[in-house]
């Protein structure tokens, strides 16, 4: 019972970390897309292949599958930055369906539907990291997903953020404003579909196998939920989403209901989490991180505040 | 001083000619009208001079450079910002940050800036990003007398500070040139009266204006030069007093005399 809880958690972890790209670039950047599955699926092949085929060490494969799942993200973001709304969502859900064609028939490299099998497990200071033991896994687990919090929490708190927010709010309003909204949307689309890769390597070295079977359309729409019920915009928020689904996914099992409740049932849900919460509740259970200016605007602040009171009557002189 | 002008500028959708071989000039430091009835092409012509649309044949110069096809933002990059008829504001952005976006490209200069690696290490250089940002983006708020509402959506604004919201988040980029696309539109006469004298302090800050409205008190009050258009074509330019006597225009906005 303990197990199957850490089992959870795991599996909490490791959407989570897709979760987060994903809120990048749809609570950012404002862009419906459906492959984060095909990133997942690209970092998992990534340290399944280089760590059987060519003995790397888990933690080698790990830049590789992130910087590839990015640079597939460039492949998909550019001929898709036209594309708005649902145009985007149907073209990136096509996307992640070839990977998984891909991965399903290119034999020589994949072995196809059979997949990859005894992937070595990751080890540390010579302490291996057991799956099967699950504690040790839960510790990497949440060290990747703290790490993931923390970077990003600072991406989204910096100009880039603000000015992802903007490309959100209107495109064409952000491109007048000076920015190039194709190299942020592109940039989005990298930092998210690379997450994803490392969500994907996690993955590989937990189930110690990969087949193409697992990374379905299920998985973007789980992911999408994740946002969705946590908040769109608010990194602790997607980490609860993901907690929420997963606990909804293994309920059945936990409850040891699994014999009455086909695993249909699952998918409905889903569905249905994210028509209530769009009708309900569109800004989700947390809503959007607001950025605190008060270290600017508040008592302390008041001292930019002259400063930038003096500048104003300085400026009326003339000077731009 | 001539700072921006169109030649033979013309746009074309499909079959109708939005904007039919418009030569348009702006003059340094002056405020100049572009007004015309509806349809007649002059949010076309903006958006063919800020690089939103391309034109179908014609040229924009700006100080001298070509600057016909280029992307918006490089636009605004060069000192060109706008205001939009249909307000386009970041609605669930606050005041402050609208116009901090504005600065946004004034700031991260050094190749690495506000990426994402960097994010590590700029803990402390975000800090003082922010601060400057901060401080450019008050005093325009002040400027439009706003700094207590920079903590407030843009959405839920009052409509005449949404307008004023627009043109603060312009000034932002430290333009030498701005596009004012119905300023006016929708606002009650002492919003209005607010506004004339606003646009009239913009451009003793140097700041050229080009704007479109249909107000006519106000165009022919603040305006040095008037540019007429009517179905795409220039029919008349020249000063207010000019304007209002030219029978080609009184015949655009009256219609023809029938005998
Ligand atoms: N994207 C477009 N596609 C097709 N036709 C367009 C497009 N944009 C503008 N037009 C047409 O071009 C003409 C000029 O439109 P424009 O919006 O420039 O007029 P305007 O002078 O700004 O009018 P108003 O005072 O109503 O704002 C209109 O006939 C309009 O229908
Ligand atoms: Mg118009």
């Amino acid at each position: 019972m303990l197990n199957f809880f850490l089992l959870i958690v795991i599996y909490t972890g490791i959407y989570a970390l897709m979760a987060i790209g994903q809120n990048v670039i749809t609570g950012y950047a404002g862009m419906l897309s459906l492959c984060q599955a095909g990133f997942f699926a690209i970092g998992s092949y990534a340290t399944a292949i280089l760590s059987t085929t060519y003995g790397w060490s888990f933690w080698a494969t790990l830049p590789v599958a992130a910087l590839l799942s990015a640079l597939f993200g460039v492949l998909i973001g550019l001929p898709t930055l036209r594309l708005k709304g649902d145009y985007l969502a149907i073209a990136t859900l096509g996307f992640a369906e070839i990977v998984r064609n891909v991965l399903n028939n290119w034999d020589s490299l994949t072995r196809g539907p059979m997949g990859i099998q005894k992937i070595p497990m990751p080890s540390i200071f010579g302490f291996v990291i057991n799956p099967y033991k699950k504690t040790g896994f839960l510790v990497m687990t949440i060290i990747f997903v703290l790490i993931a919090y923390f970077l990003f929490q600072r991406l989204a708190r910096s100009r880039m953020g603000r000015a992802l927010e903007a490309i959100r709010e209107d495109e064409i309003a952000a491109e007048s404003m000076g920015i190039n909204t194709t190299k942020y949307k592109v940039w989005a689309f990298a930092i998210g579909a690379s997450v994803a890769g490392v969500a994907g390597s996690l993955q590989a070295v937990f189930s110690l196998s990969v087949t193409p079977g697992t990374y379905t359309f299920m998985v973007s729409i789980m992911v999408l939920c994740m946002v969705v019920l946590g908040g769109m915009g608010n990194f602790k928020a997607v980490i609860l989403g993901a907690f929420i689904i997963q606990l909804i996914s293994y309920f059945p099992q936990l409850v040891g209901l699994s014999s009455m409740i086909p695993p249909q049932f699952k998918q409905i849900l889903f569905g249905l989490i994210l028509v209530v919460m769009m009708i309900w509740r569109p800004q989700g259970l947390l809503g959007r991180e607001v950025r605190d200016y008060s270290r600017l605007t508040g008592e302390k602040g008041s001292v930019f505040r002259k400063k930038a009171k003096q500048a104003v009557s300085s400026t009326q002189g003339g000077e731009r | 001083m001539i700072l921006l002008e169109t030649k033979g500028l013309t746009r074309e959708y499909g079959g109708v000619v939005a904007v039919s071989n418009v030569d348009f000039q702006v003059n340094q430091g002056l405020i100049t009208g572009l007004i015309g009835p509806n349809g007649a092409g002059k949010t076309t012509l903006f958006n063919n001079m800020t690089g939103l649309d391309m034109p179908t044949k014609g040229k924009v110069f700006f100080n001298g450079h070509d600057i016909t096809g280029k992307p918006a933002h490089r636009i605004c990059r060069m000192g060109i910002a706008r205001t939009f008829q249909n307000i386009r504001l970041f609605k669930e952005l606050t005041v402050l940050e609208n116009v901090m976006i504005g600065r946004h490209f004034k700031t991260g200069k050094s190749p690495f800036h506000g990426r994402f690696l960097n994010a590590l290490d700029s803990y402390f250089r975000m800090s003082r990003e922010d601060e400057q940002m901060y401080s450019s983006a008050l005093k325009w708020l002040d400027f439009f007398e706003m700094g207590e509402l920079c903590d407030e959506l843009a959405k839920n604004l009052p409509y005449g500070h949404q307008r004023e919201l627009e043109i603060a988040r312009a000034l932002a980029t430290d333009p030498q040139l701005l596009f004012l696309d119905e300023p006016a539109a929708g606002m009650n006469p002492q919003e209005t009266e607010h506004l004339m004298e606003t646009i009239g302090k913009i451009r003793d800050l140097g700041i050229t204006v080009v704007l479109i409205e249909h107000d006519m008190k106000l165009v022919m009050n603040i305006c040095d030069s008037i540019t007429v258009l009517n179905y795409g074509q220039k029919i008349a330019q020249g000063t207010p007093r000019e304007i209002k006597h030219d029978p080609a225009v009184i015949e655009a906005y009256l219609g023809k005399e029938e005998e």
